[in-house]
């Protein structure tokens, strides 16, 4: 039995301590909006925040994150979150959508950090999540414009 | 830039004519419809209602609450199909756009069949809009003179003095009014009318109009629904252990260690492999790690990428197939005054859509099964299951749901990944619902390629500089002969899909032949975003700009030159010209190129910029296209189809190839198969024809000119004319 905070909720699960975040909390929690994208930390589909930063849920096993607070895409909240959210509505950033759980989930690490990103502050923030429909211009757009809305 | 110009001629037009055995057949089949939309598990974005009464069509649900929901016949895998078919509803209905609802179509071929696919439900070919166009205008029509009817009735006042406006039906002289939702049980009562009129292109309100995606708010607060996500009680998980060469099969297995995985269920043989089934996917990964298998590869292909080329060259050298002939080439190519030609390579690519595949199968006390999956041929995954199982197809109920991208990789001709669903629901022999799921590694190593192809071309230009003479040899794989989809696209042994774009080239060449040699290997392959044009917009459009140096003309007035019966090419050719600035002088290592494509009918034409590093690092700054896809439903998606485009065609062919040493793939993740990053994507600017012809493709037709512009660029800035792709940078060095 494992006991995690997820979503500032205390969840026990009884999986193997060494199962991958992701494959427990997609299987064993019932969050699905954390994605499934390679399993090697190539794309970042899997994206969650643990204490607060980015990590690769498919490789960080759930022994490893007992005791420490993971967020993922149904439990982000704050006014970053929000207007990230809200950009990437407003300028229809999605396609298939895949990916987008996230690249939210680092876009808003980064205007966490860099409330004003350049375009090459975002290509580098941002290069670790794959789109293979190629949302890319939408994604640096909607940064901008969170970053403008936070301003 | 899209604006709505309406010649006088365009307005005129004649009252859609419905058939009356459609409409019955319509009104029919919604109340089956009805039933199916109550009890599956819809994902929040696409709430259906309940309760609705089947009003007025398969297509449209009007509920009490207010709501309407457009059944979507259509695989949304992110070309935004959802949102553009219930906006043409939307229209004729002269709803408000808020009242709006989408839910995917439940499989059935005789209600949601593509009219351009014949009796057979499906998506692809970029032909969504196109073949629904009509029919959801007169669908939408049909369930507001329906509404009309109603109040009429109700109200004792004629049909003609109603408005409908937002979704309000009005009566201004009687002071009445009333919501769809209040009028949808009366409605549902009136006949169908036979005869719908449509709504002028001048009064539309959402056609043309830069509407939100109905997708948006689901898709970026995790809670859209993919088959990937989707839960069944008692539900196990699959992984299959497939042959790591292609047309091996399993000679023998050993799953003891397999099966003393925790978590792994069973381990059992299917005809596509060795599965392992689990409760959940990290034990079903861990059980098929734990696998012995033998492997019989006597059958197998076991050539590398280099012999496979060689044997194409080989072929190459002869002619073909005809797919093409006019005039008289090989004279016209020896009396020329001027011969340039080359040599196209194309590698096999993987499609790798961000979801792998995977479905749900799950067997009833009855010994149906239901299915869910992002669906994309619904007719053949419905009747594939069935046969495996020994059900007639009415007892295989699919739900399609959002699908994490595709392609082309979710439509297949033999509905691979459900045979496999099919294969352990019927092997395994426990109720429970089976979840099979592909890896990232299953998905690049597993096979459905674009096929490797070999283009040679010689083309001949005469004293005056004109392009005289076109001789294109072609050598590729099949994926249609051999499948019940040849009889839509096979003449005379020639594969359409693998010479378009090639053998009905727009350019006027009096001197033409295009030849096609197929090759077989058991290597599967597929069609790939833009299919056969996804390789001969590179072979054409590269060549017509060598040709054009060749000449010493300029490469859009060379184009022009050739394109006097094919006004629709001429136009975006010559607005992506003017809009990308092309001709302009760049500075040194800078390059600007130009390329044109049509394909699904409709007409791209792309201005790239490029920035060639002395180390030959390349750089693609800017796309500037121009596309005319007659009427822009949505001209929002329409961008975003196009910057969609660049993208994936550019990642292509910047660095992706699938290739194979002793017929294993050399490729299993994204790190030998690298996908476009961020750091990748150059800005882009798209520019709509305005046009009042009826939608045509909009998901594929920007993949095919992307390659080409890029390369003419390339040539541009540096003076080397790369041809095959991926391209090989490393010859852009300069020293």
């Amino acid at each position: 039995m494992a006991k995690l905070t997820i979503n500032d909720e205390v969840r026990e699960i009884d999986v193997d301590p060494a199962m991958p975040l992701l494959w427990a909390l997609r299987d064993h929690v019932g969050l699905t909006g954390t994605k499934y994208g390679c399993g090697a930390a190539l794309c970042g589909a899997c994206t969650v925040h643990i204490d607060g930063e980015p990590v690769r849920s498919c490789q960080i096993q759930v022994r490893e994150v007992v005791d420490r607070k993971v967020t993922t895409i149904e439990g982000i909240a704050g006014r970053v979150a929000k207007a990230v959210q809200t950009a990437w509505q407003k300028l229809d950033v999605v396609q298939c959508g895949y990916c987008q759980s996230g690249q939210i989930m680092n876009a808003i690490r980064l205007l966490d950090q860099n409330p004003k990103p350049s375009d090459a502050d975002i290509d580098d923030a941002m290069d670790g999540i794959v789109c293979r429909c190629a949302t890319y211009v939408r994604i640096r757009a909607a940064i901008h414009a969170a970053a403008r809305d936070l301003a | 830039m899209w604006t709505t110009t309406i010649s006088r001629h365009d307005s005129r037009r004649p009252a859609a004519r419905l058939t009356r055995r459609r409409f019955l057949q319509g009104s029919t089949a919604a109340a089956g419809a009805l039933v199916i939309a109550t009890t599956i598990d819809l994902p929040p974005g696409l709430a259906a209602t309940t309760q609705d009464p089947p009003m007025p069509n398969a297509f449209i649900r009007i509920a009490p609450d207010n709501t309407v929901t457009v059944l979507i016949k259509h695989l949304d895998k992110g070309q935004g199909v959802a949102t553009g078919l219930t906006t043409i509803v939307a229209e004729e209905l002269d709803a408000d756009w808020a009242q709006m609802r989408a839910a995917f179509a439940p499989a059935d071929a005789t209600l949601y069949n593509n009219l351009f696919f014949g009796d057979f439900q499906g998506t692809g070919g970029s032909t969504s809009v196109a073949n629904s166009w009509q029919q959801l205008r007169n669908a939408g029509a049909a369930a507001r003179a329906m509404l009309v009817a109603a109040a009429a009735d109700l109200w004792k006042v004629p049909t003609i003095e109603i408005k409908v406006e937002k979704g309000v039906v009005a009566h201004a002289p009687s002071r009445q009014r009333a919501t769809f939702g209040e009028l949808a049980a009366k409605a549902s009562t009136i006949p169908v009318p036979t005869q719908v009129a449509l709504k002028e292109p001048k009064d539309w309100v959402y056609i043309g109009k830069p509407l939100p995606r109905i997708d948006s708010v689901a898709k970026t607060t995790g809670t859209a629904i993919y088959a990937i996500d989707v839960k069944r009680p008692g539900m196990l998980t699959a992984v299959v252990a497939r042959p790591p060469r292609f047309g091996g099969v399993a000679k023998s297995f050993d799953a003891s260690a397999a099966k003393a995985v925790k978590g792994v269920v069973d381990v059992i043989g299917i005809p596509q492999g060795i599965a392992v089934v689990a409760t959940d996917t990290w034990s079903a990964l861990r059980g098929r790690d734990a696998l012995k298998i033998t492997w019989d590869d006597a059958q197998a292909e076991a050539r590398s990428s280099e012999a496979i080329f060689a044997e194409y060259r080989r072929l190459a050298a002869t002619p073909g197939l005809p797919a093409a002939r006019r005039g008289e080439t090989a004279a016209a190519l020896a009396a020329a005054a001027k011969i340039v030609e080359a040599e196209f390579t194309f590698p096999y690519l993987a499609h790798a859509p961000m979801e792998p595949l995977n479905g749900i199968i799950e067997t009833k006390s009855d010994g149906s099964v239901e299915l869910w999956a992002g669906s994309q041929f619904q007719t053949v995954e419905q009747a594939t299951v069935a046969a495996i199982l020994g059900l007639t197809p009415d007892r295989v109920k699919l739900n399609t749901v959002w699908a994490g991208g595709s392609f082309g990789r979710r439509a297949t001709p033999n509905a691979d990944y459900f045979a496999e669903m099919a294969a352990i629901a019927k092997t395994l022999g426990r109720p429970a619902p089976i979840h099979l799921v592909w890896t990232r590694e299953d998905d690049l190593t597993g096979g459905r390629y674009r096929p490797m192809v070999l283009h040679k071309v010689r083309a001949g230009l005469d004293l005056a500089g004109r392009l005289v003479g076109w001789e294109q040899r072609m050598v590729s794989q099949s994926f249609t002969i051999g499948t019940p989809i040849s009889a839509m696209t096979v003449k005379d042994g020639v594969d359409e899909t693998a010479v378009e774009g090639a053998a009905n080239i727009p350019y006027a060449i009096p001197h033409f032949a295009v030849d096609w040699h197929h090759v077989t290997s058991p290597v599967t392959t597929l069609w790939w975003r833009s299919v056969g044009h996804s390789h001969t917009a590179q072979a054409i459009e590269v060549m017509i700009d060598a040709l054009a140096v060749a000449a010493g003309r300029d490469p859009v007035a060379f184009r022009l030159d050739m394109l006097a019966d094919h006004q629709r090419h001429a136009a975006v050719l010559k607005l992506a010209a003017e809009k990308g600035g092309f001709g302009e002088k760049l500075p040194p290592g800078r390059g600007r190129g130009i390329a044109l494509h049509e394909s699904f009918n409709t007409f791209v034409a792309m201005v790239a910029d490029v920035t060639v590093g002395h180390e030959g690092a390349l750089k693609v700054d800017r796309v500037v296209a121009a596309v005319d896809c007659g009427i822009a439903v949505n001209p929002d998606i329409v961008r975003a189809q196009i910057e969609g485009a660049v993208g994936y065609g550019l990642g292509a062919a910047l660095r992706n190839k699938i290739t194979l040493t002793n017929g294993m793939i050399d490729q299993s993740n994204f790190n030998s198969y690298e996908p476009l990053r961020i750091s990748d994507m150059p800005s882009v600017e798209v520019h709509i024809v305005p046009s009042m012809a009826p939608p045509s493709g909009i998901g594929e037709p920007g993949v095919p000119p992307v390659a080409p512009a890029v390369t003419n660029a390339i040539f541009a800035a540096t003076g080397k004319r790369l041809f095959s792709l991926p391209w090989e940078t490393r010859l852009l060095r300069s020293t």
